[in-house]
């Protein structure tokens, strides 16, 4: 190994060649502050555009300061990280980022999880000594995503989700100087733009210039509304990441907790996603087990591989990039708007009420959801099957509202029938996991042979493509998995030009899939805390009466009610969807 | 924005120059440049196609458009007005000459007059400082300008 | 120039065109119609020939008479008297300032006496866009020498011995920035040449490619044979059509005559030449923004290392130089390293191309050797100062460099003193400055600049030099306090000790040289309130002295916001309240009343 000696702080260090200034002093305990640094190991996530200045170090023999998240060590080097000089610089260009952010920090949605503001603690600002002009940009409200970019502190870390990671191409620094900014194309709102609102640029902001649109003071205007009933349904990676707002530790499942302070809120049905994440499979698994046969069956129409669609952003994702294909992926809809559909049709006729009169609530990890909820495909005479969507942050922010104790909290139960869920439901909270709760069913349906080896280890981890063949019976299926659309964009490439050899493909928009949503609590740059998010899900998987989805008594129940068998005419009225070509167009003068 | 309507033929005539440059997003600042001489500015229509077709986000483009003086998504007047703002020019004036045009002909440097005729912006340095302080209104070169004669210099364009 | 006996050389640079030469040109090829003429002499358009103050400037070849100040009309009479009658047309000779003397013959005008000219040395000789005149003049034969008898490595040396450095402004050794990137191990390498002159106020690469393209590809083929690359590409700012235009002609000359493109004189050595366009960004002038902005992208700078000589243009091993120092190249290689290290002062070797301006007599484009001193640039070959005002600064270095005042006029010029002064050598922008130029409005005159032409990636520079060019201008509005002038020199520091590339890096420059040495004008500004030069506006007061005002009512009459007031035929006064300090009574005044504190 190729090493290089080097004293920081008077301390010698030994590092293999290429580690940074940063990376060498972290290992002997020196943590110099960073602003626009933003590395999540394993997802692909490197943001380093050496902007901010934040992280200088003196280097003996330079002129300048060094940036320590760029500089890589070389041999010999002796590094200052706190002289006069530095902390000087440091404060100095700390000021005057300060002295171009808006001061609202009492009534800032990002307050208490902001990077600006525990940096501007840190370094010990109490005044600024340069004030002048501010920038001020015209703000834009999607529906899912808020982009206030008079908080821009131009770290580039949306640009690198938005255009590295997930490849989606919808915001770029423009302009120069003071006025540059990172915005859509001729600052066009969201909304207007290809925008999937995966809500990977809201994850890693660390100001508030992107956040999610608050529907919480919605949700309970809901609530308080006599004529209403409201049913909330809470998605899968929710339970596994809600107890970090409340100082638990990353990876605490807190699915009582969480229904036991849904119920304090005063919803009067606490149902789980995890119960339409079942039927999902149900439909999805019918539909890849269809497509299967028919092209064993030497039908040469038959699209193959099946992609799966319960992540709106991805839906959205390939609507844009990829319209010549919309008919490849499942026309299965997503665990939340199956959900609604079947409360406002299914639920709703057992409670003898009309579906004008529901309130459906969803908890979701994801920012895309608030948009899916909005799209128009999933209303009935403009009433929405779901009404508001919220983040897990959101749900958060209602718990604290209503004055609760959460880690006091007793835990409770989801309420029947639409609240009971299997293992396999639970496991759609991470990339890997709607393919594998698939394969559970599709195993047994295919073969008419009971699986009795239900842990798919080959579907799991955190790498961004993951490839496996599952056995079924003999007839070798092969499988895809892609989280973050970056790695989505590969596979459909490889689809585009023919050159896959996959059945079915999962994909997912979030790096690590839901437990990374943009909806989640700020892992601010910890990508172990994504790991011990995955790591409940399977802990909660493992730990189910029922893991497969075809099992769930209550699925089984309503499709003998109700929807009669998958891919059934009902079914397809209420769980299935179609996709439209959003590519832009431009109007020609002939 | 307004939707700008582009002809056929200038877009046939804009995927060529795309063409000339084999597609590659590494050329866009080429494109750019052609685009730009083809339809005089650079409306969102333009940047869009030029994303499609050389493979790049329409983001992307408009952030290489903005950061560039040289490019504009503004149509110019008829006479383009440039005043040097090179220290050359500047010290010896400049600064009165570029007032004396806004002052006359009611607009803001970047800005065309409302029948089309001028537009008026600024630049660093045409390199003709011994004529400083220098205008150029289209392809014509004014040395030694003073802020008298704007006037006179408008007038040979009524 | 073969079959003609003489030559009519007509300065085609910038300026001299704006000034109508082609009107020159084509009434000089009639008249020489007319007279018969036209199979004897030729007129030939060339470079730059520097001096544009008096341009356009006409050369008679061979006898050398220098014409200055030439229109369209005067070209009958050049034909008539001076080659016709073999007399010389008096009234366009260069007339001696000091002893008022006519002078025929450039080098004996202190314009051109103290010039020495390495990179300039076909401007204003040659026709640029004919090779054969290039090449009559030792073009080409350099890169000939080395392809038929030297190795990369000896080629190197040779340019490493000379001591030429970079003459873009940072002054890195060329040759030792030819052997890092020789060293480097690629299977593609780049050869660039920047001529993204963006300096406001620089404009001697722009005068080298429209004067001598051809040197310029010259040394890019030699630079690609001693790196070990096969393309070239020349980073051109858009606004410059003319030399856009020259060099394309000169790279299928050059192309035509085997001397790029493949297999070079028969040696197997494969060089060629693109050119790619500037889009208007000063920042681009930085190497790494130069190489991003050609590879399609915003030019935003990289933090180095990496260098490009490791990893630059496409990743590959890239060497970036400027027009002027490739310029040099060929006749180094051609006279040897030791004739060109004998130029100059120890450090600095060779010389200097500067671009003259501002409040000086003889304006224009001048090559200097290292160690010359600034008074004999603005007083020998400037011709001092214009309208007989006293010096006060001048400006080198753009908006990377400072104000030098009296006491550095006797500083031989090289890359370390200008540094030490707390300027730089910069591209070669040098504006002289008189007694009528307040610094504090020249400081914020150039962080105007920097403000506009900040990229904004790194903080400091996007925010640090707003608010600069803030306190400046509220220095000058005179609403600054003496503490406040510690803070502006503490936030010029960190700007400087921050950022990430040379543009910030050097942009408080020019606030800190003139704060150094114009410590009086800052504080007079902050604390009396008063602008010496009486440029800023804000702190001018216009009064009329009641004992010279006779009441003629001219100054009332002519203020166009009302802000005078009085009795005819008696003294007036200006309500300062209301005075927009036009200065437009001070013009009408006959008597002298009106002045300005």
């Amino acid at each position: 190994m190729d090493i290089v000696k080097l004293t920081i702080d008077d301390k010698p260090v030994v590092v293999e060649r290429g580690t940074t200034l940063l990376e060498a002093a972290k290992s002997i305990g020196i943590n110099i502050p960073t602003l626009c640094y933003m590395k999540l190991e394993d997802l692909n996530f490197e943001n380093k555009p050496g902007g901010c200045r934040v992280c200088v170090v003196e280097v003996e023999g330079r002129r300048n300061l060094a940036p320590a998240c760029k500089t890589e060590c070389s041999e010999g080097m002796v590094v200052h990280s706190h002289t006069v000089r530095v902390i000087n610089a440091r404060r100095t260009v700390m000021e005057l980022i300060l002295s171009d952010h808006p001061a609202e920090c009492l009534t800032c949605a990002k307050s208490g999880n902001c990077d600006l503001q525990s940096m501007a603690q840190k370094l010990g600002i109490r005044e600024l000594h340069y004030k002048g002009e501010q920038s001020r940009y015209k703000g834009d409200k999607s529906p899912a995503i808020i982009r206030e970019m008079d908080k821009c502190i131009m770290c580039r870390r949306c640009e690198t989700a938005c255009n590295d990671v997930q490849t989606v191409g919808v915001l770029s620094a423009i302009n120069r100087g003071f006025e540059s900014v990172v915005a859509p194309a001729f600052e066009m709102d969201l909304d207007k733009s290809s925008c999937t609102y995966c809500g990977q640029c809201v994850a890693v902001c660390p100001t508030a210039a992107l956040t999610e649109r608050d529907s919480t003071w919605k949700v309970v205007e809901a609530i308080v509304n006599p004529q209403k009933t409201v049913i909330v349904q809470t998605a899968p990676a929710v339970r596994a990441a809600l107890g970090e707002a409340f100082g638990m530790e990353p990876g605490t499942l807190v699915t009582g907790k969480m229904v036991a302070a849904l119920k304090k809120l005063g919803f009067d049905y606490v149902f789980d996603t995890d119960f339409a994440a079942d039927l999902t499979i149900m439909e999805e698994g019918a539909e890849i087990l269809d497509r299967l046969s028919r092209h064993l069956n030497g039908d040469k129409e038959v699209k193959l591989p099946i992609l799966t669609s319960c992540c709106p952003g991805w839906v959205k994702f390939f609507e844009h990039h990829f319209p010549e294909m919309i008919d490849i992926p499942s026309t299965a809809k997503s665990p939340q708007q199956m959900f609604g559909a079947i409360a406002k049709s299914y639920f709703a006729q057992q409670l003898k009420k009309k579906r004008e009169d529901l309130v459906v609530v969803s908890v979701m990890p994801c920012l895309a959801k608030k948009y899916e909820c909005t799209r128009e495909e999933f209303q009935v005479n403009g009433d929405p099957d779901v009404n508001l969507s919220i983040s897990t942050r959101e749900l958060a922010n209602l718990i604290r509202n209503a004055n609760l104790d959460f880690g006091k909290l007793t835990d409770e139960d989801f309420d029947h029938p639409l609240g009971e869920s299997t293992g396999a439901s639970v496991i759609f909270g991470t990339t890997g996991g709607v393919i594998e709760a698939a394969i559970r069913s599709a195993y047994e349906m295919f073969t008419e042979k009971k699986l009795e080896k239900v842990d798919f280890l080959e579907l799991r981890g955190m790498e961004g493509i993951r490839k496996a063949t599952v056995d079924f019976d003999g007839l070798p299926i092969n499988i895809g998995i892609a989280h973050g659309l970056g790695n989505a964009r590969k596979l459909l490439e490889d689809i585009k030009a023919g050159k896959s050899e996959f059945h079915a493909i999962e994909i997912m928009a979030c790096p690590g899939g839901c437990i990374g949503g943009g909806g989640q609590p700020y892992h601010h740059g910890d990508v172990e805390i994504l790991k011990k998010r995955q790591k409940a899900i399977y802990a909660e998987d493992a730990g189910k009466p029922i893991r497969k989805s075809h099992e769930n008594p209550y699925i089984q129940k309503l499709y003998k009610e109700f929807l009669g068998k998958p891919l059934s005419d009902k079914s397809h009225e209420l769980l299935h969807t179609h996709y439209f070509d959003r590519k832009s167009k431009i109007e020609v003068n002939h | 924005m307004a939707s700008v309507k582009l002809p056929e033929s200038k877009i046939q005539e804009l995927k060529e120059v795309c063409q000339k440059y084999d597609n590659k997003g590494s050329e866009l600042i080429n494109v750019l440049h052609g685009a730009q001489e083809l339809f005089g500015y650079l409306p969102a229509e333009v940047q869009e196609i030029i994303a499609d077709e050389l493979n790049v986000s329409v983001a992307h483009v408009y952030g290489v458009v903005t950061f560039y003086s040289f490019f504009s998504m503004l149509p110019k007047g008829r006479n383009p007005i440039s005043i040097c703002m090179g220290t050359a020019c500047y010290v010896r004036g400049a600064e009165k000459v570029l007032d004396e045009f806004k002052r006359i002909l009611n607009v803001k440097v970047g800005e065309t007059t409302g029948d089309g005729k001028f537009s008026l912006s600024c630049l660093r340095c045409v390199g003709a400082c011994g004529l400083a302080p220098v205008v150029t209104i289209g392809e014509r070169v004014y040395g030694r300008v003073s802020a008298d004669d704007v006037k006179k210099i408008l007038s040979e364009y009524a | 120039m073969g079959k003609y006996k003489s030559h009519i050389l007509v300065c085609a640079g910038t300026g001299c065109r704006a000034s109508d030469c082609e009107g020159i040109v084509s009434n000089l090829e009639s008249a020489l119609e007319e007279n018969n003429l036209n199979e004897d002499v030729q007129v030939v358009r060339t470079g730059c020939f520097g001096f544009c103050e008096k341009g356009p400037v006409v050369k008679m070849v061979p006898d050398n008479t220098f014409y200055v100040e030439v229109t369209p009309d005067d070209a009958g009479e050049l034909v008539l008297e001076h080659l016709v009658k073999g007399r010389k047309v008096e009234r366009l000779l260069y007339i001696d300032p000091d002893t008022k003397e006519r002078i025929s013959d450039s080098k004996h005008m202190g314009f051109y006496k103290k010039q020495y000219r390495i990179a300039l040395r076909n401007c204003g000789f040659i026709d640029p866009e004919n090779i054969d005149e290039y090449i009559a003049r030792d073009g080409y034969a350099a890169m000939g020498k080395i392809l038929e008898s030297m190795t990369p490595e000896e080629a190197t040396a040779i340019i490493k011995e000379s001591g030429l450095r970079g003459r873009g402004g940072g002054g890195f050794p060329t040759g030792l920035k030819w052997e890092f990137t020789r060293k480097a191990q690629a299977d593609k390498k780049y050869v660039v040449c920047n001529a993204d002159e963006g300096d406001p106020g620089a404009f001697m690469d722009r005068s080298i490619l429209e004067g001598d393209p051809h040197s310029v590809l010259e040394a890019m083929a030699i630079c690609g044979f001693c790196i070990g690359a096969d393309t070239g590409l020349i980073y051109i700012r858009a606004e410059y059509p003319l030399a856009i235009n020259r060099l394309k002609t000169a790279i299928n000359q050059a192309r035509e005559y085997g001397l790029i493109g493949k297999d070079i004189l028969g040696t197997g050595f494969n060089f060629d030449v693109e050119i790619r366009l500037g889009a208007g960004a000063f920042v681009c002038g930085e190497e790494t923004a130069l190489i991003h902005s050609m590879e399609g992208l915003r030019g935003e700078p990289t933090v180095k290392p990496p260098f490009p000589a490791e990893k630059g243009y496409n990743g590959k091993p890239t060497n970036v130089n400027n027009v002027e120092t490739f310029a040099n190249v060929p006749p180094i290689i051609l006279k040897g390293s030791k004739w060109f290290s004998e130029i100059g002062t120890e450090k600095s070797k060779g010389t200097k191309v500067f671009a003259l301006a501002g409040k000086v007599n003889n304006v224009g484009l001048i090559e200097v050797p290292m160690g010359i001193s600034l008074r004999e640039v603005i007083f020998d070959i400037g011709g001092g100062i214009k309208g007989g005002k006293k010096f006060k600064a001048v400006q080198t270095g753009g908006p990377s460099g400072g104000c030098l005042t009296e006491k550095h006029l006797d500083i031989p010029i090289d890359y370390e003193n200008l540094l030490q002064c707390g300027s730089m050598m910069g591209s070669g922008g040098m504006i002289v400055m008189d007694e009528d130029d307040c610094m504090v409005s020249m400081a914020k005159f150039y962080l105007d600049f920097t403000v506009e032409e900040s990229c904004g990636k790194c903080a400091p520079c996007r925010i640090g030099n707003k608010r600069l060019y803030e306190m400046l201008d509220k220095i000058s509005l005179g609403k600054s306090t003496e503490e406040d002038l510690g803070m502006l020199r503490n936030l010029a520091n960190v700007i400087k000790d921050t950022s990430l590339c040379g543009l910030g890096q050097t942009s408080p420059n020019p606030v800190l040289s003139t704060m150094d040495n114009f410590q009086e004008e800052y504080l007079a500004h902050v604390v009396d309130g008063k602008c010496p030069a009486g440029q800023c506006k804000a702190l001018m007061h216009y009064i009329i002295d009641s004992h010279l005002c006779v009441g003629c009512t001219l100054c009332n009459r002519v203020c166009p916001v009302d802000a005078i007031s009085g009795e005819k035929k008696t003294p007036h006064v200006i309500d300062s309240s209301i005075c927009i300090k036009c200065g437009a009574c001070l013009e009408k005044c006959k008597f002298g009343a009106i002045s300005v504190q």
